[in-house]
C-alpha cells in the first residue's frame, strides 16, 4: 500500500500563489501602518445602522447597569437652559474610572447626548481592531492622540464638532492614579476656541469608589454629577491658559459638589478652591489626604439613637 | 504612506514567480535567477480632493489665454469636443472626468447665454460610440440636454460635407478638421491624456480630422521615426501634429484646450482586481485566494463570458491634474503630470523584452481583441512605453503573452477580417501592406458605409495598427506569443510558445544561450525611461 502524500508538502510543491510569496532578498517591505490607534476609521459607527445599535445598547444594558452600580445624581442641568439646543458644545470632565464614560453617556442632557462622541485615548482604546470596533460602537470614540500633539486627531474631532456633534472629553489624559486630579491638557480648550462653540465643566464624584484605576471588579456606589455654566472662549485665546480655566471651573463643581454652592462660590471668588490635583506631597501624604473625610466618617453598623 | 516610486527588481533565487497578464486571464512564469529583471510601475499618485474646485480653478485661471468666461459672448457659436472611447483605458468610474469638464464648460456657457452649442466625440477613424457610451463619458444630464437635438454627436470624418481642409503644413501634408468645429467662435477640446502621447494638438489636428489628413503620419514612415511615439521629444508623429496645430493656429478656429491626466489607479486598493496592481511578494493570503478563485472560474468559463466580465471593469482613476487654455502651454504642464506617474528609470537594455498583454487596448473597448489589435498592443504600445532607448536592444527577442484566437467583433472590426484573411496571408511586410492594399481598404465604400452608419472602425483602421508596430517589428529579432494560437500567431508572422521554458529555448536562437531579460509588469502603466 502506497503512503499517504501529505497536503502541505502537496500545495507547498505548487509554490506561490498558493503559498504565501517569498520576499526577494533585494527589497525590503514597506512599513504598514495597522489602521488602528490614532489612524483606526471610526465614521462607520456614526451610521444610521451603528446609532441604532448603540441606542438601543445603551438604552438597556447600560442604562441598566448605571442604575445599579451608580444611581447618579445629576445637579446643574439648568445651567444649560440659555444654550441654543443645536448648538454642539464640549463636555469636559475630571476623570476617576471607566465607569465615567459610560453614566455621562446615560445622563449629560438632552439633546446633546443624542449627538455626542467621545474623545478616547488612542493607544488605550484603539490598540487592535476588535477593541477599537467595541469603542467605537459602544461609546462612539473617535481615538485621541495623548502622548503627543498630533493634528490629524484634532482635525478629526474638529470636523465632527463642525458636523453638529457634541464632544465628551477627559482632558486629564487618563483615569487617575491615585484619586486626586491631573493637570487639564489644552486639547479641548483648543477645540473650543477653533471650533468656536460652548465648553461645558462637568464634575464627577463617587465614580473612584466603582472602578479605580488598577480594580478589576466594580463595586457599587452612590454618584454625583455637577454641571457646570457653560464658558463661551474667543478665538484666540491661550489653550494653556484656557484649560487653567477649565480645570478651575471643575474644581468649583467638586467643591459645590462636597459642600455647598454658595460656599463653593465665596472660595471661588476668594482663590481659594481646593484644587483639584491635591496637596503637593509624597504619596503616602497624598492618599492619606484623600481618604481622610472616608477615616472620619464612622465606619460599621450603627444604631439610631432610640 | 507617499505613494512609492516605479522600481527595477533584480531577480534572484528568492523571488516570486511574476504575474503576466494573458488576455482575459493571467499567467504566473518564473524568470531565470542572476539575467532577468522586472521593471514595476509606481503606485497611484493621490487625487486632487476636489476635482470640479479643482476644474472650475482650470477655467478661470487658464494658461496662457484668456478665462474661458470672457472668451464666450452671447450669440457665438460653440463647439466642445472631446476624446472617445479609447480612453481613458480600462473605462474609468462614473463620474467619467469628461462629464465633471464638460458640465463646468456648459454651465459657463449658460450663465454667459451662449446658446449655440454642439457637442462632438472626436473618434477620427474610431468607431461611432453607442448611446451608453457616450451617456458614460459626458453624464446622462449633458446627454439628454444636448442628444436628442442632434446636437450632441460622433465625430464623421467621411462626411463630404462636414470636413474643411484648414490648409498644408510646410512638408505639404494636409490639415482637415470636422467644419463645425473648424467655423465656430470657440472649439473647447476636452482631453483625458492617459499616456505621452495623447493631447496637445493631437486632440485636435487628430481627433477631428479624417483620413486626408491622418495618412501623413499614421503611416510606417513616421511610425519608424518615432521612437518612441511615447518619447515628445524623439517622435516624428508628434512633430506632425505639431506642424498641423501651426495651420490650425493660423486659420482654424481658437481653442480652449482643457488637459486631464489621471493617476494609475486601475485595479483599485481594494476589490477583487486589487492584486494586479500590488507586487507579488506584497499579496496577502486574501489576494492570493482571490487571484486562485479567479484563475479557477475562468478557466470554467467560455470566451465570451470572460470577456463581458472583464468589459465591465471600470476603473477607479482619480483626477492628477487639469490644467486649461492654450494648447502647447497646457501640454507641457499636462506631459510632465503624465511623466510624474509613470516614468520609471531604467540602466540599459536587455536581450528579451518579456510583457503580459491584456484584455483591453484602445480599439477594442466593449469589443474583441482580434489578431491584429493584439500585435498593436504588444508591438505598438508596450514596446514604446519608453523614452531614449527602447527596453530591447536591437535585433532582441520580444515575448508577449496572450491568447491570440482568431476572433473578430463582426461589427467594430469588419475590415480587419478581410485585413488578416487577405492581407496578412500575403505578407506581414508594413511597407509593402502600405504600398499595396491601404488605398483599397481606405476607399472602400462599404468600409466607409459602415463607418458611416453602424458602428464599425474605418477602412483603414487596421493598416495603422499595423504600422503602429512597424518601428518594433523592423528592430526586433524575433517575436514569441506565448500562450498564443499557433495558427493566428503564424498568420502575424510571429512564432508561438507554450510554455516561457520553450518561448526562451526558442530565443536563445537570436539572442544566444545566457540572455537578460527584462519584464515590463504592466499594467498599471508605466513608461520606462532608458538610460
Amino acid at each position: 500500500m502506497g503512503r499517504i502524500p501529505d497536503p502541505r508538502a502537496l500545495v507547498r510543491r505548487k509554490g506561490f500563489p498558493f503559498i504565501a510569496p517569498p520576499v526577494p532578498a533585494s527589497v525590503a517591505l514597506p512599513v504598514r501602518r495597522p489602521r488602528v490607534g490614532v489612524d483606526f476609521d471610526t465614521a462607520w459607527a456614526r451610521e444610521p445602522g451603528a446609532r441604532v445599535v448603540r441606542a438601543a445598547l445603551h438604552a438597556t444594558v447600560v442604562e441598566a447597569t448605571v442604575r445599579v452600580m451608580a444611581d447618579p445624581t445629576v445637579l446643574g442641568v439648568d445651567r444649560l437652559d440659555g444654550l441654543d439646543r443645536d448648538t454642539p458644545v464640549i463636555f469636559v470632565a475630571n476623570h476617576f474610572s471607566h465607569a465615567d464614560t459610560p453614566l455621562l453617556l446615560r445622563r449629560l442632557p438632552r439633546p446633546w447626548r443624542d449627538r455626542l462622541f467621545v474623545g478616547a485615548a488612542a493607544d488605550y482604546f484603539f490598540p487592535n481592531r476588535v477593541a477599537g470596533f467595541a469603542a467605537a460602537l459602544g461609546l462612539n470614540a473617535i481615538p485621541i492622540e495623548r502622548t503627543k500633539v498630533n493634528r490629524r486627531s484634532a482635525d478629526a474631532a474638529a470636523a465632527l464638532i463642525d458636523d453638529g456633534w457634541s464632544m465628551l472629553i477627559f482632558p486629564e489624559g487618563g483615569r487617575s492614579p491615585d484619586g486626586w486630579g491631573q493637570p487639564f491638557r489644552g486639547g479641548a480648550a483648543y477645540l473650543a476656541s477653533r471650533c468656536g462653540v460652548p465648553v461645558v465643566p462637568v464634575h464627577l464624584a463617587g465614580t473612584e469608589r466603582i472602578l479605580p484605576k488598577g480594580a478589576s471588579f466594580p463595586r457599587r456606589a452612590s454618584t454625583t454629577i455637577t454641571i457646570g455654566s457653560p464658558l463661551h472662549l474667543g478665538p484666540k485665546e491661550d489653550a494653556r491658559k484656557v484649560a487653567a480655566r477649565l480645570e478651575q471651573a471643575v474644581a468649583t463643581l467638586a467643591d459645590e459638589a462636597t459642600t455647598d454652592w454658595w460656599q463653593a462660590r465665596r472660595r471661588a471668588h476668594a482663590g481659594t478652591t481646593p484644587s483639584l490635583e491635591g496637596p503637593e506631597l509624597v504619596a503616602w501624604r497624598r492618599a492619606w489626604e484623600r481618604t481622610a473625610a472616608e477615616r472620619r466618617r464612622p465606619t460599621g453598623r450603627r444604631w439610631p439613637n432610640v | 504612506m507617499a505613494p512609492r516610486p516605479g522600481f527595477v527588481l533584480e531577480v534572484d533565487g528568492s523571488t516570486p514567480p511574476v504575474l503576466f497578464h494573458h488576455g482575459e486571464g493571467f499567467r504566473m512564469e518564473r524568470l531565470p535567477a542572476g539575467r532577468s529583471r522586472i521593471i514595476y510601475p509606481s503606485e497611484p499618485l493621490p487625487g486632487l480632493p476636489d476635482p470640479d474646485g479643482a476644474i472650475r480653478a482650470a477655467l478661470e485661471n487658464p494658461i496662457d489665454a484668456d478665462p474661458l468666461r470672457a472668451q464666450m459672448f452671447p450669440g457665438m457659436k460653440l463647439t466642445i469636443a472631446f476624446d472617445d472611447l479609447s480612453l481613458p483605458l480600462p473605462p474609468m468610474r462614473r463620474p467619467d472626468i469628461r462629464q465633471r469638464v464638460i458640465e463646468a464648460v456648459l454651465d459657463i456657457a449658460a450663465e454667459v447665454g451662449v446658446d449655440d452649442v454642439e457637442i462632438i466625440a472626436a473618434l477620427a477613424l474610431h468607431r461611432r460610440m453607442t448611446e451608453d457610451e457616450l451617456r458614460h463619458a459626458v453624464g446622462d444630464r449633458v446627454y439628454d440636454a444636448f442628444a436628442p437635438s442632434g446636437r450632441l454627436y460622433n465625430h464623421d470624418a467621411e462626411d463630404p460635407d462636414g470636413m474643411v481642409i484648414l490648409g498644408r503644413t510646410g512638408e505639404k501634408e494636409h490639415v482637415q478638421m470636422n467644419r463645425r468645429a473648424a467655423e465656430s467662435d470657440l472649439l473647447v477640446y476636452v482631453n483625458i491624456n492617459l499616456v505621452a502621447m495623447d493631447g496637445g494638438w493631437k486632440s485636435t489636428a487628430t481627433g477631428l480630422s479624417g483620413y486626408t489628413a491622418l495618412r501623413h503620419h499614421h503611416n510606417v514612415d513616421t511610425m519608424r521615426r518615432s521612437k518612441s511615439f511615447m518619447d515628445q521629444d524623439a517622435s516624428a508623429l508628434h512633430k506632425s501634429n505639431w506642424r498641423m496645430g501651426d495651420v490650425i493656429k493660423a486659420s482654424g478656429p481658437k481653442i480652449f484646450q482643457i488637459e486631464t491626466t489621471v493617476n494609475n489607479n486601475t485595479f483599485g486598493a481594494s476589490g477583487p482586481l486589487s492584486m494586479l496592481q500590488k507586487r507579488e511578494w506584497e499579496w496577502s493570503g486574501r489576494d492570493r485566494a482571490t487571484f486562485l478563485g479567479m484563475q479557477a472560474g475562468l478557466r470554467r468559463l467560455p470566451a465570451g463570458t470572460k470577456r463581458k466580465i472583464f468589459q465591465s471593469w471600470r476603473s477607479p482613476y482619480e483626477l492628477t491634474s487639469v490644467q486649461a487654455g492654450e494648447v502647447e502651454a497646457v501640454h507641457r504642464v499636462t506631459t510632465e503630470h503624465v511623466y510624474r506617474q509613470q516614468l520609471v528609470p531604467v540602466e540599459g537594455q536587455t536581450d528579451i523584452l518579456t510583457m503580459g498583454l491584456t484584455y483591453i487596448c484602445p480599439y477594442n473597448v466593449n469589443s474583441i481583441m482580434n489578431p491584429i489589435l493584439v500585435m498593436c498592443l504588444g508591438l505598438g504600445y508596450f514596446f514604446n512605453l519608453y523614452r531614449g532607448r527602447p527596453l530591447v536592444r536591437e535585433g532582441g527577442v520580444l515575448i508577449m503573452s496572450h491568447p491570440t484566437r482568431r476572433e473578430f467583433h463582426p461589427v467594430h472590426h469588419p475590415s480587419y477580417i478581410d485585413f488578416f484573411e487577405q492581407v496578412l496571408a500575403e505578407t506581414t511586410d508594413p511597407i509593402e501592406i502600405e504600398q499595396r492594399y491601404e488605398k483599397s481598404f481606405a476607399e472602400d465604400e462599404w468600409y466607409r458605409h459602415l463607418y458611416r452608419t453602424s458602428h464599425a472602425y474605418h477602412g483603414v483602421h487596421p493598416f495603422y495598427m499595423w504600422y503602429w508596430g512597424s518601428h518594433a517589428l523592423s528592430h526586433l529579432g524575433r517575436v514569441i506569443v506565448l500562450g498564443g494560437d499557433p495558427r493566428t500567431v503564424r498568420r502575424l508572422g510571429f512564432m508561438p510558445a507554450t510554455t516561457m521554458a520553450d518561448a526562451l529555448e526558442m530565443a536563445s536562437d537570436v539572442v544566444g544561450r545566457q540572455p537578460t531579460i527584462t519584464h515590463l509588469h504592466n499594467p498599471p502603466i508605466l513608461m520606462a525611461d532608458v538610460h
